[in-house]
């Protein structure tokens, strides 16, 4: 549409006027549209508030101070974060451990659960079958499905060493003994993949089919396509189990604190019956387990928060740099990265 | 705007209407008229919360403008949560008396000093041992109510077989008897154990073998004090049995041994010939296993002088500072920790060890051969209780945490070890008063 050739000969003063009322009333459609946005957004920011914004800003706060959780906490500036690096005894433990964890269950994890999506992806008959039955575990609760490998694995009860006596071999105490407890907890954990295993499943079976025939047509044989064509194409999706990994190994508690518990049995030191945290011999003994020990069952929350705050600052360096180096492996389609 | 005045006025409205109700519903008990009700959260579950409550019922009985309401199964960690939110009870209970320095330094519980002046009631009552885990630096917020004492238990059926014709009384008895009744399959596998002194067992805690040997726990000034001849003496010994055992065969019997708390229990099945536990462990084997030929014994001692002691712990009971009915939840308190009617109805039908001296002396108290070993235990001189501290039982299991890898041989040096537990415990009272690093 053409403007009309005499507008443009109005005066300087009456064109302007149009001019601000079309800001004024373009901006109050901003405002609008972003009262709108805010509104719709609403639900989201007060959850993220008070459920993960305003305990980050008070852990950060209580982390310099005394805090019992009974009466009001007294400022004690860096003396928290003192004691853990440089006094207390089982930081560096719970530490390694953590790392063990993040060392060995998560790439086995990935690799499992990666396996298992390629096997399913491939099967020909009975595909919703096996899908749902590799899925199945995940929807077990953390402390049921705790419970039934202390069971199964009970160095002198369970049907593992039963079967494994049968067969001449003396089985290994599991979570009784201090080299085999985290690897146990592996054990539980590349049962309960079903998550991970799904979402690898999807990605491969979006892998474009002419990619595979082309690489087929020249030459590349089941290995090199896996190589060459899936993993890269599946690339983002390897880099999101990693992360997530990560994040859930870091904050491991509740099959530890599971296990510990039920394989140490119920000798107290203050008929608390919970005191078996780390059994045996301090191998389950996590980061999160020790936070929650500091927190929960001594009502020293003012260390407990300086561990958290340092936990955030660990994971958060982990997440940065593997997404930082993920940018050499990691494809993504019309090749932003 | 207008818009923005009318959303505050509203939730202003409804903020004072929620405050108005909540004001109204404690105003007014929620019992018959003229009855105040209050509530009790308890420890106890199952057997033991009945038993509760029908002591409970007396207290009703006697006192008939309160009515009680009692609610089992409650941890400590539910009570801080009550306290922090203005929820919780009249009165708590708690199993672990190692709290009372968290509750009592905090204010969490009230001070009971004025209560128990206006009802005449004195720390004296309590012997020496309870009236100390129910303070924390002269702030008296708890009262003892029931207390575990431990000892040894033995089977008198094995110990015969094996010719042995009374309970051992020194560590050297101990020892041999362990010794002789222990009995292994072909592979070499234990299928009954003489004694089981692994850490970490049932209730194999250091604290409750220390005053086997006179083993203390920190100095006059407080500071942690393991580096001693006593607990010394008590290490090496219990590491050279759990060798002569085997550390593996004793994890493999361990882990097959039963639940303690059930009728699995492998005492009470006769898989374990003499064991080291508490009081309560009579009613259970009344109810669970009563064809059991067993008796009961002090804990063998490294002296003569110590023999008939042991360690002692127990049940507190108190005033959260929230309560709504202080005035009630004192009588309560009062009733269940100190009228002799109701410490030795609990005491038969627990079989916990009363504590006040009255109660324990009492005619009352129903005789048994077995449990009358654990008042005489209580009573002894030299029976001792874990230090209060600022930071509950957490120096207890910072030294657990070193005394698994000494039983299991990972910690060689035992002079070394226990000096640098010293030092890491006090860093830990020092961090939990907001004190930083020593």
């Amino acid at each position: 549409m053409e403007t009309p050739a005499a507008g443009a000969h109005q005066p300087a003063l009456a064109t302007a006027r149009p001019a601000v009322d079309r800001r004024r009333a373009r901006r109050r459609a901003d405002w609008r549209r972003r009262g709108l946005v805010l509104l719709f957004m609403s639900p989201w920011i007060a959850g993220f508030g008070a459920f993960y914004g305003y305990p980050l800003v008070m852990s950060a706060y209580l982390s310099l101070h005394h805090y019992d959780l009974l009466s009001s906490p007294r400022w004690v500036g860096l003396a928290n974060y003192r004691y853990l690096f440089d006094g207390d005894p089982l930081v560096w433990p719970a530490a390694k451990n953590t790392l063990w964890l993040v060392a060995f269950m998560v790439p086995a994890q990935v690799l499992f659960a990666f396996g298992v999506a390629q096997m399913v992806a491939r099967a020909r008959l009975g595909t919703g079958l096996f899908r749902t039955i590799f899925y199945l575990p995940a929807l077990a609760p953390p402390v049921a499905a705790t419970l039934g490998f202390v069971y199964i694995l009970n160095p002198a009860t369970g049907p593992v060493n039963a079967a494994l006596g049968r067969l001449g071999i003396e089985g290994p105490l599991w979570f009784s003994d201090p080299s085999w407890a985290k690897p146990s907890l592996v054990l539980l954990a590349l049962w309960g993949i079903g998550n991970t295993m799904i979402i690898f499943l999807a990605a491969i079976v979006d892998v474009p089919r002419h990619l595979h025939e082309s690489a087929e047509l020249d030459g590349a044989g089941p290995l090199r396509r896996l190589v060459y064509v899936t993993l890269p194409t599946i690339s983002p999706v390897i880099l999101f189990a990693v992360v997530i990994g990560v994040i859930d190994a870091m904050q491991y508690f509740t099959q530890a604190y599971v296990a510990a518990d039920i394989a140490g049995g119920s000798a107290s030191n203050a008929a608390s019956g919970a005191n078996n945290l780390g059994f045996p011999e301090g191998s389950t003994l996590f980061y999160p387990v020790l936070l929650y020990q500091q927190g929960f069952r001594y009502f020293n929350m003012g260390y407990a928060s300086a561990m958290a705050m340092v936990l955030l600052a660990v994971a958060l360096t982990f997440v940065l740099l593997i997404v930082r180096h993920s940018r050499r492996w990691v494809h993504y389609q019309g090749g932003a990265r | 705007m207008r818009r923005v005045a009318t959303i505050a006025a509203l939730l202003a409205t409804l903020a004072l209407g929620a405050t108005a109700a909540s004001g109204a519903a404690s105003s007014h008990p929620a019992g018959s008229a003229g009855k105040t009700t209050i509530t009790i959260w308890v420890g106890f579950t199952g057997r033991e919360l009945r038993i509760m409550k029908g002591v409970i019922a007396q207290f009703e009985k006697s006192h008939p403008t309160i009515a009680v309401k009692t609610v089992g199964g409650i941890s400590d960690d539910k009570i801080v949560a009550a306290i922090r939110s203005g929820t919780a009870p009249d009165v708590t209970q708690s199993f672990t008396a190692d709290n009372s320095g968290t509750f009592c330094s905090s204010g969490a519980w009230v001070d009971l000093a004025p209560y128990m002046k206006a009802g005449h009631v004195s720390a004296s009552q309590f012997p020496s041992a309870s009236a100390y885990y129910t303070q924390f630096k002269g702030t008296r917020c708890a009262l003892p109510m029931l207390a575990d004492v431990y000892g040894l238990y033995y089977n008198k059926t094995l110990l015969a077989k094996a010719g042995i014709s009374h309970p051992p009384r020194t560590i050297a008895e101990l020892t041999a008897d362990a010794k002789k009744l222990t009995q292994r399959d072909a592979k070499g596998n234990i299928t009954v154990l003489g004694f089981n002194p692994f850490f970490g067992w049932y209730e194999n805690a250091e604290a409750h073998f220390a005053p086997m040997f006179g083993a203390r726990w920190t100095n006059a000034k407080g500071a942690s004090t393991l580096d001693t001849p006593q607990w010394r003496k008590l290490l090496t010994w219990q590491k050279k049995l759990v060798d002569w055992y085997g550390y593996d065969n004793l994890v493999r019997f361990n882990a097959k041994a039963g639940d303690e708390w059930t009728a699995s229990n492998a005492f009470e099945r006769g898989k374990v010939a003499m064991n080291l536990d508490g009081e309560w462990r009579v009613a259970f084997v009344a109810d669970e296993h009563p064809e059991l030929k067993y008796g009961t014994a002090p804990l063998p001692t490294a002296s003569k002088l110590l023999y008939g002691s042991g360690y002692t712990t127990g049940n507190i009971i108190g005033i959260p500072k929230t309560a709504a009915h202080k005035a009630e939840a004192w009588q309560l308190v009062q009733y269940l920790a100190t009228d002799v009617r109701a410490e030795t109805t609990l005491s038969n039908q627990l079989r916990n060890v009363p504590t006040t001296t009255a109660a324990l002396h009492s005619k009352l108290i129903k005789p048994d051969k077995q449990f009358s070993t654990f008042l005489t235990i209580f009573g002894n001189r030299h029976t001792t209780t874990t230090p209060i501290t600022a930071a509950g039982a957490a120096y207890q299991e910072l030294f657990s945490s070193w005394t698994t890898k000494w039983q299991a041989g990972k910690e060689k040096n035992l002079s070394a070890g226990l000096k640098a537990v010293d030092k890491q415990i006090d860093a830990q009272l020092q961090n939990a008063t907001g004190g930083g690093v020593p």
